[in-house]
């Protein structure tokens, strides 16, 4: 259980950011969205301030703990830009990611949210058999 | 819209908690990811964790919400509207999925793992801003 702690709080305090943008902005913090809508234009200063603490979380982590938090990264770069094509295409195609669908949209009891989050597990297990089974 | 001063902070640190957040959960790293979803191989059960306490403490926001007439900083809450599962969200989603697994990353940790200087995750959200721009340029306008 304890090496299960840390997950399980980093939940909870993403859950407190959702819940406080919620409750402030009446915004769904869904990170697809945001970047999506930075990239386009609309709502410029505060999805731009929602990035940039983003981007500070890992750094006050790092400020609190001395280390940064570890990244593994296994695949090479041709898979990366594969990946990074079907997430961006796919999440503004199903309107959401593990955020807004899978964080917000299940606290929500939303049934979009159920399918879409059904959807990709299903979908994100297969690509990793796939690989797995193929040595990757 | 209009953005006060109090809205940009809130954002900032909703933005810095879901930063660190995900980099205590593990979720950053993408091979805890990949492990979460190689549930034929050598399961790693801790992104279940992450799921559960986020969602646990967004519900409890939720609720709440649900008391209020409107957010605290601004006139009225902005939630989506559509309720029917189409193929397009069930297509959308596996879409994603498919990424999700081969890489590892999701939109939130792939954004916030930029301040560690990978040029993997940099390539990724290029690439993934790329995917974004070619579905609201080609798909949008098809199905509009």
């Amino acid at each position: 259980m304890n090496a299960y702690l840390p997950s399980l709080v980093g939940g909870m305090l993403i859950g407190l950011s959702a819940a406080i943008l919620l409750l402030l902005n009446g915004r769904i913090a869904g990170i697809s969205g945001i970047v999506g809508k930075l990239a386009q234009g609309v709502g410029m200063s505060t999805n731009l301030a929602f990035v940039v603490g983003l981007v500070i979380g890992p750094v006050a982590f790092l400020w609190l703990f001395g280390q940064w938090p570890t990244v593994t990264i296994t695949v090479g770069w041709p898979l990366i830009i594969v990946a990074g094509l079907l997430v961006g295409f796919g999440t503004r195609m199903g309107s959401g990611c593990t955020s807004g669908h899978g964080v917000l949209g299940l606290a929500r009891l939303s049934p979009r949210s159920f399918a879409a989050v059904v959807s990709f597990l299903v979908a994100g297990v297969f690509a990793v058999t796939v690989l797995r089974s193929i040595g990757i | 819209m209009k953005s006060g001063w109090l809205q940009i902070a809130s954002a900032l640190v909703a933005g810095i908690l879901f930063g660190f957040g995900l980099s205590l959960s593990g979720m950053l790293n993408p091979a805890r990811v990949q492990g979460f979803l190689d549930i034929f191989g050598n399961w790693d059960p801790s992104l279940a964790f992450v799921l559960g306490g986020a969602v646990v403490v967004a519900f409890a926001g939720v609720a709440l919400s649900r008391r209020m007439k409107r957010p605290a900083f601004d006139e009225a809450f902005h939630l989506p509207a559509a309720n029917c599962i189409d193929g397009r969200l069930v297509m959308g989603s596996a879409i994603f999925g498919l990424g999700w697994g081969i890489a590892g990353f999701c939109p939130g940790p792939a954004v916030a793992s930029l301040s560690l200087g990978f040029w993997q995750t940099a390539l990724f959200v290029v690439a993934m801003l790329v995917g974004m721009i070619v579905h609201d340029r080609t798909w949008k306008r098809a199905a509009s």
